[in-house]
């Protein structure tokens, strides 16, 4: 049976997130418990997490969390990392051994720094060069695979429940300001750790439902650029075009989702001049963009997320309030789990972005 | 002169029983296959002339007409085929070169026809383009490289000229004098009324058109023909024709019996004159002077236009795309080996070019692959028949698509691959003021805007299967495309993957 990356599997899922728009963290524990009401959207094939805030003490150190298959895998891959990056810490990443969660890869992690020597040698901003690196492992290097790579942030992903998952590596022990989680109902899998959401690179994570009917003129286009879509899967895609868009050309997140989920012409057409001109550039300089067919994704980042729906709402998802915090799930019951009196329930319209930042300077 | 050797290769039914000897097709045939004999008061017909165009059939009160194959044939032969012989016949005869009209018509392989495209089903949701919005608008044109903001912050919109588009295609060059006024008029006002534009090919734009220049292609070919500042000036945009998918290498000849009156005035040329083509740019040796020609007319246009550069589907397509996406070009124009055209050396037409399906899937790859798909739109012909085609090319990676045959079938056109007589029956391919008058510009226009509001129709019905519900999302959508029946070198160049897979 191919794996992951040698064949496209759709599949549909749960997501929920949640943000503390003053900065508080929040233990991993209650994004987990979000997720048990949402059990039968996922199929136990994949679940993960991202949690922002997470690493203060290495907050400027990239934290990279690789799963490899073996031993020697490792060992080499560690001599790799030597003759590009720093690396002030490695170690194996706590795991507590659950009957629910078996076939475990390594898990390890590491914080680095780049060599500002090969920085300068190769030309490259610090990002770029991180971006590449990660990107290169995961083409070329079989057997090793970096799935996550921000400053002061991480994701926890395997083949499981995500409310097992998030058990397996004791969440509930970490603190963020932001979390965002994912369970999943792949069509056709034989379950591979890396294929597993949230989906990242940098500081940049998406947790998404759907099935992205766009997503080989959305791959083809973004592969242009630099970037390698090994896994086949909508949220690579998406996370690269948001990374391209954002960190390559400059855009804001909210001229980003009016690429992605471009309003209809015949909207642009009513708007006042300033901003139809401004969307019309948008939409048709990045038209290969445009990301169509269900979708709700929430996008995280260092300090901030942003929640999308498709521009037709082909997939639920629904926002609540309570006090300092944003809440976000497919199902109002996972926000309810969180915070029983959440307020201000709403569901956001098709293509409308729902962007939260946390308050300047509390991250 | 008729040659004793070909059998006339058609034969003409009439049936006795319901002529009434109104001599419609009498005056309706310009080869002159009808004639009235006073004596017996009976039609006959010589055959030799007739070249199948229906015209008769179609008009005659009573269908008392019709055209079949004539199945007097020469002795059967897997090499020596009919039409090989007959061929054969007519050169020993005029010592001169075969000339045929229209597209390639032997049976080389259709891609379109071994591709097939998916829908949706259970894991995302096919869209219903009668109760959800479906948008087939493209803008043609280079992209910017790099977002831009001014002091404040704010975005700069520094997009190139484009061209807009309500649905991505277009009506392909085919030249005033090559066709007739009304056959221009038609699709001059069609691709106004439908928002797309037409294409004026190399004659020059008639000065009664030039009202619809904002929809309007104006095309520089080798000869120059009709090019002078106002008509730069008229179009959308300027396209610059290196080739044709139905005659690559060579250029156009328009006989001096189509340059009258008005064809004149608007080719330059002097009434008679032969218009010769020559095969070259006599003034475009290589890409280099490809550039020089691209910025010559952007500096007539003061860069308000975009400059289209048409070539035909060669062996090379893929490195030559390459460097016209490099040329200052804002859309390249690449048409296949079964293009139609007014008239064409048999040899050439036939045996000359490659498919556009392939020469498509190669030169998108390669432009991506050098990462300069942005710099060009992709605009695909030769030939597209419908609207599933369309879809298919778009999913291919073409940006929009010229139709051309299938516009002059819209407008009456029976495909009898004659236009090289001038004795067009349909009114299309003439200048012979009566046959011309035969097509009202109301009725031709009204087809061709009936014709492209039905493939819309159809395009967004093939769209909403597969959750598509703008056509952005599906250009270089491959996924969305499977092959039949195509071998695995077929497949890696269309790059698709073959059905079951």
């Amino acid at each position: 049976m191919k794996t992951e990356g040698q064949i496209r599997i759709p599949s549909g899922c749960a997501i929920a997130a949640v943000i503390s728009k003053e900065g508080n963290r929040m233990s991993g524990e209650s994004i987990t418990q979000a997720m048990k009401p949402m059990h039968d959207r996922s199929n136990g094939l994949g679940g993960g997490f991202a949690g922002y805030g997470i690493y203060p003490e290495y907050k400027d150190f990239y934290a990279l969390h690789m799963f490899f298959d073996e031993r020697a895998v490792r060992k080499n891959c560690e001599v790799f990392l030597k003759e590009r990056f720093e690396i002030v810490k490695s170690e194996i990443i706590p795991t507590r051994q659950i009957p629910e969660i078996t076939d475990a890869p390594i898990i390890w992690r590491y914080f680095v720094s780049p060599l500002k020597s090969v920085l300068s040698a190769m030309q490259l901003s610090e990002k770029e060069f991180v971006a590449r690196t990660v990107m290169k492992i995961n083409a070329e290097m079989p057997g090793a695979y970096v799935f996550s790579s921000g400053k002061n942030m991480g994701a926890f992903k395997a083949v499981g429940f995500p409310e097992d998952v998030g058990v397996f590596y004791k969440l509930e022990t970490y603190e963020g300001y932001s979390w965002t989680a994912h369970g999943r109902y792949p069509t056709n899998t034989p379950g591979w750790w890396g294929g597993a959401h949230p989906f990242t690179l940098l500081d940049y994570s998406i947790v998404h439902n759907g099935e992205i009917s766009s997503y080989d003129a959305n791959r083809r286009y973004i592969e242009m650029f630099g970037y390698q879509c090994t896994l086949q899967t909508d949220t690579e895609v998406i996370t690269y075009i948001m990374d391209y868009l954002l960190r390559v050309q400059g855009l804001t997140v909210k001229e980003a989702a009016n690429v992605i989920a471009a309003p209809f012409w015949s909207t642009i057409a009513g708007k006042p001049d300033v901003e139809r001109e401004k969307l019309t550039y948008l939409r048709t300089v990045f038209s290969n963009l445009l990301i169509t067919g269900p979708f709700s994704i929430v996008f995280g980042f260092n300090g901030g997320l942003m929640a999308l729906n498709d521009r037709l709402k082909l997939r639920s998802m629904v926002v609540g309030e309570k006090d300092d915090k944003v809440l976000i799930a497919s199902e109002e019951a996972a926000i309810r789990v969180m915070e029983p009196e959440a307020e201000n329930i709403y569901a956001p319209s098709g293509g409308e972005p729902v962007i939260v930042k946390v308050k300047e300077g509390a991250y | 002169m008729q040659n004793i050797y070909i059998n006339p290769e058609f034969e003409v039914i009439r049936n006795e029983n319901r002529c009434i000897k109104c001599r419609v097709c009498e005056r309706q045939c310009a080869n002159e296959v009808h004639s009235y004999d006073a004596d017996l008061n009976l039609l006959i017909s010589d055959e030799t002339k007739c070249v199948n165009c229906q015209r008769c059939v179609s008009l005659c009160p009573t269908k008392a007409l019709k055209i079949v194959k004539n199945d007097c044939r020469l002795r059967e032969n897997a090499n020596w085929s009919d039409s090989t012989i007959k061929e054969i016949y007519k050169q020993a005869s005029s010592g001169g070169v075969l000339l045929s009209s229209m597209g390639n018509p032997n049976p080389l392989p259709v891609y379109w026809d071994k591709i097939l495209i998916n829908a949706s089903q259970v894991t995302n949701p096919p869209i219903d383009p009668l109760r959800e919005p479906m948008e087939t608008k493209v803008f043609l044109g280079k992209k910017p490289e790099k977002v831009q903001r001014d002091k404040n912050g704010n975005l700069i919109c520094n997009t190139p000229p484009q061209l807009e588009l309500s649905m991505p295609v277009m009506f392909s060059a085919m030249s005033y004098g090559s066709i007739s006024y009304n056959a221009h008029a038609s699709l001059a006002r069609a691709a106004t009324e439908l928002g797309i534009l037409y294409n004026t090919g190399e004659g020059g734009l008639h000065e009664d058109f030039y009202c619809y220049g904002k929809n309007t292609i104006v095309q520089v070919a080798s000869g120059r023909f009709g090019v002078h500042k106002d008509y730069l000036e008229a179009g959308a945009a300027v396209e610059i024709k290196m080739g044709q998918g139905a005659k690559p290498g060579i250029g156009g000849h328009l006989p001096g019996a189509k340059i009258v009156g008005d064809v004149s005035r608007t080719r330059m040329i002097p009434e008679g004159s032969d218009a010769i083509s020559p095969a070259p740019h006599h003034d475009i040796y290589s890409i280099e002077d490809l550039r020089q020609l691209v910025f010559s007319l952007k500096e007539a246009t003061e860069y308000q236009k975009p400059i289209i550069v048409k070539v035909a589907a060669v062996h090379n397509i893929a490195a030559i795309a390459s460097g016209i996406a490099r040329s200052g070009a804002d859309i390249i124009a690449i048409d296949g080996f079964r293009g139609g055209t007014g008239a064409a050396p048999t040899r050439i037409r036939d045996n000359v070019g490659i498919p556009i399906e392939l020469a498509l899937a190669s030169v998108d790859s390669r432009l991506r692959e050098e990462g300069i798909r942005n710099n060009v739109s992709l605009v695909v012909g030769g030939s597209i028949r419908s609207a599933s085609d369309v879809v298919k090319a778009i999913a291919l990676g073409a940006d929009a698509c010229y139709i051309a045959t299938a516009a002059v079938l819209a407008l009456g056109c029976h495909l009898c691959r004659t236009c090289q007589t001038g004795k067009c029956n349909w009114g299309i391919a003439t200048q012979n003021p009566e046959l011309v008058k035969r097509l009202n510009p109301d009725i031709g226009s009204q087809h061709l805007i009936n014709l492209m509001t039905a493939w819309k129709h159809e395009i967004k019905e093939l769209m909403g299967g597969m959750g598509i519900n703008s056509i952005e999302a599906l250009k270089g959508n491959r996924l969305m495309l499977r092959g039949v029946g195509l071998n695995d070198r077929e497949l890696s160049i269309l790059g698709i993957s073959h059905a079951g897979e």
